[in-house]
C-alpha cells in the first residue's frame, strides 16, 4: 500500500494529467449538452498541455534567462549549468499547442451557433430528434 | 541549396494569404490564385520526386538550422510519392470543382479557396516533415481547415456532422501529443532520425512502448479505423463535394502514410515485430475493419455513404498490409496509399459529375445514368473495377502483393478478408451499375414498354416525359437526354481514368523504383 502511496507522491504530474484527461473524456462522452461536451474537449486538451509544462521543471532550477548574459560580460563569460535552468523546449511547444487548441474551440463554438441558429437547441437528444424528423418530412 | 521542399509547402501557405486578400477586390481572383499556387506545388513535388530519385534522400533545413536543434523537412522516397499524389489530386480537383463550388457555395467560395489551399498546406507540410512535434502541429492545420469545409456542406447536417468530428479528431490528435512527449521524456529529442538513433538503445523501456501506442492510437482515429471510424461517414457525405472529393482520397491516405512512418522510420520494423507481440492482434482487427467496411457499406441506399464506407474498409487493407510483417505486406500497403488515393479520387469525381447533374445521390435517383452521363459512368465503372481488383487496373496489384504477403505471414484471415471484400465490393458496384443502366429513367415508366428495349434515344423521343423532381433542371428532367456534366470535369475524370490504368500498367516499375528501395 505504501509503495503505491510513494509511487503516486512521487509521479504525482501523472496522476494529476491523467484525472484532468479522464475528467474532459468523461464530459465529452457523457453529457448531452454541447456546450458542456466542448468545455469537456477544452479540459483534455489542457490536460496534455499540463503533462508538458510540467515536465520541463527541475527541481531548484529556474527561468531560462542567462543572467549577466548582456551588458559587460558577453554570454559566453558566464559558465552556464544546464541543472540550473528549466527546460524552455516543452514550454514553447506548448505555447503552439495552446494556439492549436484556441482555434480548435472556436472552430467547434461556430459550429454550436450555426447548429443553434437551426435547430434552436443545444442539447444533443432534441437535436437527434429534430434532425430525424427532418429526414422524415423530405 | 534546392529550395524545392520548402516552395512545396510554402507556395499553397503563400497562395491563401493573397487568395483571401485578392477576394476584397474580385472575388474570381481567389480562384485563379489557388490555381497557380498549386501549380507550382505540383511542379515542385515532382522535381523533388525526380532529384530523390536520381540523388536519393533529401534533407532540408528550414530557417538553416541545424537538426535535432532546427525542423528539417525529409523527403525520401516514400513521402515524395505521396507528395506527388497530393499536390497532382489537389489541383486537379481544383480545375474540376469550380462549378461544383460556384453552385454550392456561391457567397463563399474565396474562403472555400483560402481553406483549401491551407488544407493542402497541412497535407504536404505532414508528409514531408522530419520533426515529430511539427507533424502534430500540420495533423491540426489540416484538420481545423477541414472541419471548417466539412461545416460549409449540407445546410441541416454538415455542422452537426463536423462537430462530432471535431469531438474525435480532438481525442485522436491529443494521443498523438501524449505519445509525442513520452518520446520526448524518453529521448530528449523531437527530430524523427534522432529520435530513431536514441531508441535502439532503449527498447524495452515502458515509456517508449506507451508513447508507441499512444502514437499508433492517434493516428489510427484520424484514419478512421474500424472501431474508431464513427465520424467519417457523415463527415464526408454531408461536406460539399469540390471538398469531399480532395478530403477522401488524401486525409486518410496521409495518415496511413504517417503511420507507415512512425512503424519504419521512428520505431523500427525490429522494435514492433520482435519486442512487441501486437502484430497479430492488429492484424485481426484489421480483417474486422475490412468485413465490417464492406458489409456496411453494403446496406447503404446513398451512393455517398456507400463511398464513405468504401473508404473504412480500404484503410484496413493498409493497416493490415503494414502490420503483416513482411516486405510483400508492406509493399502492398504503400502502393495502396497510391492506388487507393487514384481509385477514391475518380470515384468522388463522378460522384461530384451526378451530383452536378442531379443534386441526388440516392439510388433511387441514379436510373438512367448510363444514358444521360456515359463517359461520367465510364470514369466510375473503372474506378469500381479497380476497387473490385480487376487485373488491368490499380487496384489488383496492390492487392496482390496484400495477398501474397498474408500468405507469407501465415495469416490466411486477412487473404480471406480481403478476397470477401473484393466479392463485397463486386456485388456493391453491381447494384449500383444494375440501377443506372437498367432500372427505367425516372418519369419514363409508362412510356417504356416492357420487354422491347430501346436504345436509350429512342425513349427519350417516345413521348413527354414529366420531371420527377420539381427541382430538377428542365434539361435532364427525362434523364435519358445526355446531360453530361461540363468538360473540365469529365476532362478531370478522363486524367484519373486514365492514370488508375497506367498505375496498374508500371505497378512493378513502382515498387522496383520506389518501394522497394525505400524499404531496404
Amino acid at each position: 500500500m505504501s509503495d503505491i502511496l510513494a509511487l503516486i507522491v512521487a509521479k504525482y504530474n501523472f496522476w494529476l494529467y491523467i484525472i484532468l484527461m479522464m475528467i474532459g473524456l468523461y464530459a465529452m462522452i457523457a453529457k448531452n449538452n454541447l456546450m458542456k461536451k466542448l468545455v469537456g474537449m477544452n479540459i483534455f486538451q489542457t490536460a496534455i498541455i499540463l503533462f508538458y509544462v510540467s515536465i520541463g521543471y527541475k527541481h531548484g532550477a529556474t527561468l531560462p534567462i542567462i543572467q549577466g548574459g548582456h551588458g559587460g560580460h558577453s554570454a559566453h563569460d558566464v559558465v552556464i549549468h544546464a541543472a540550473d535552468y528549466i527546460n524552455p523546449l516543452p514550454h514553447v511547444l506548448m505555447l503552439t499547442a495552446i494556439v492549436v487548441s484556441v482555434a480548435t474551440f472556436g472552430v467547434a463554438m461556430a459550429l454550436c451557433v450555426r447548429i443553434y441558429q437551426r435547430y434552436q437547441t443545444l442539447e444533443e437528444d432534441e437535436l437527434r430528434m429534430r434532425v430525424s424528423e427532418r429526414i422524415t418530412h423530405e | 541549396m534546392n529550395n524545392m521542399p520548402a516552395i512545396l509547402v510554402l507556395a499553397p501557405l503563400l497562395g491563401a494569404f493573397f487568395a483571401g486578400l485578392a477576394a476584397w477586390i474580385q472575388k474570381q481572383l481567389s480562384y485563379y490564385i489557388a490555381l497557380a499556387a498549386l501549380a507550382v506545388s505540383c511542379v515542385a513535388a515532382v522535381s523533388v520526386l525526380a532529384d530523390v530519385i536520381t540523388s536519393g534522400t533529401m534533407q532540408y533545413r528550414m530557417a538553416g538550422w541545424a537538426p535535432p536543434m532546427g525542423i528539417e523537412l525529409r523527403i525520401d522516397l516514400l513521402n515524395a510519392m505521396v507528395l506527388v499524389l497530393i499536390s497532382v489530386i489537389a489541383f486537379v480537383n481544383l480545375v474540376a470543382s469550380v462549378q461544383n463550388v460556384a453552385r454550392e457555395i456561391p457567397d463563399r467560395a474565396p474562403s472555400f479557396y483560402v481553406m483549401y489551399l491551407l488544407f493542402v498546406v497541412g497535407l504536404t507540410g505532414v508528409t514531408a516533415t522530419g520533426d515529430l512535434f511539427n507533424l502534430y502541429v500540420l495533423i491540426e492545420i489540416t484538420s481545423l481547415t477541414s472541419y471548417a469545409l466539412i461545416a460549409l456542406g449540407d445546410k441541416d447536417r454538415a455542422p452537426l456532422a463536423a462537430l462530432n468530428y471535431i469531438f474525435i479528431g480532438v481525442i485522436g490528435a491529443s494521443f498523438y501529443l501524449l505519445g509525442v512527449g513520452y518520446l520526448y521524456i524518453t529521448t530528449g529529442s523531437l527530430n524523427m532520425a534522432d529520435v530513431a538513433v536514441i531508441l535502439t538503445g532503449i527498447q524495452g523501456s515502458t515509456a517508449v512502448l506507451t508513447a508507441f501506442i499512444l502514437c499508433i492510437l492517434g493516428v489510427w482515429i484520424k484514419m478512421a479505423l474500424f472501431p474508431l471510424h464513427v465520424w467519417l461517414p457523415n463527415a464526408y457525405a454531408f461536406a460539399p463535394v469540390g471538398f469531399a472529393r480532395v478530403v477522401a482520397p488524401l486525409m486518410t491516405k496521409v495518415m496511413v502514410y504517417v503511420m507507415v512512418r512512425l512503424m519504419v522510420t521512428v520505431f523500427g520494423m525490429e522494435y514492433i515485430f520482435e519486442t512487441l507481440h501486437l502484430a497479430d492482434a492488429v492484424v485481426w482487427l484489421a480483417v474486422i475493419a475490412i468485413l465490417a467496411g464492406a458489409f456496411t457499406a453494403l446496406f447503404q441506399k446513398d451512393l455517398k455513404k456507400m463511398l464513405a464506407y468504401i473508404i473504412v474498409c480500404e484503410i484496413g487493407y493498409m493497416v493490415g498490409g503494414a502490420w503483416l510483417g513482411n516486405t510483400l505486406g508492406m509493399t502492398g500497403a504503400i502502393l495502396h496509399i497510391l492506388n487507393d488515393g487514384l481509385m477514391t479520387f475518380a470515384l468522388f469525381l463522378a460522384l461530384g459529375n451526378i451530383i452536378y447533374m442531379r443534386r441526388q445521390t440516392v439510388f433511387s435517383d441514379l436510373s438512367g445514368l448510363f444514358a444521360a452521363m456515359p463517359w461520367t459512368m465510364a470514369g466510375f465503372v473503372l474506378a469500381g473495377l479497380s476497387i473490385i481488383g480487376v487485373p488491368p487496373t490499380c487496384g489488383f496489384f496492390s492487392k496482390w502483393y496484400l495477398v501474397l504477403g498474408a500468405f507469407e505471414a501465415g495469416a490466411y484471415h486477412f487473404a480471406a478478408a480481403l478476397i470477401i471484400s473484393s466479392l463485397v465490393c463486386a456485388v456493391l458496384f453491381f447494384k449500383v451499375f444494375e440501377i443506372c443502366f437498367f432500372a427505367p429513367a425516372p418519369g419514363a415508366q409508362g412510356h417504356h414498354v416492357p420487354g422491347n428495349p430501346q436504345p436509350p434515344h429512342d425513349i427519350h423521343t417516345a413521348g413527354n416525359l414529366q420531371p420527377s423532381h420539381g427541382h430538377h433542371a428542365a434539361g435532364h428532367a427525362g434523364a435519358v437526354v445526355m446531360a453530361e456534366a461540363p468538360v473540365s470535369m469529365l476532362a478531370a475524370l478522363g486524367l484519373v481514368s486514365a492514370s488508375i490504368i497506367a498505375a496498374g500498367v508500371y505497378a512493378g516499375t513502382i515498387v522496383d523504383t520506389i518501394i522497394l528501395p525505400f524499404l531496404q
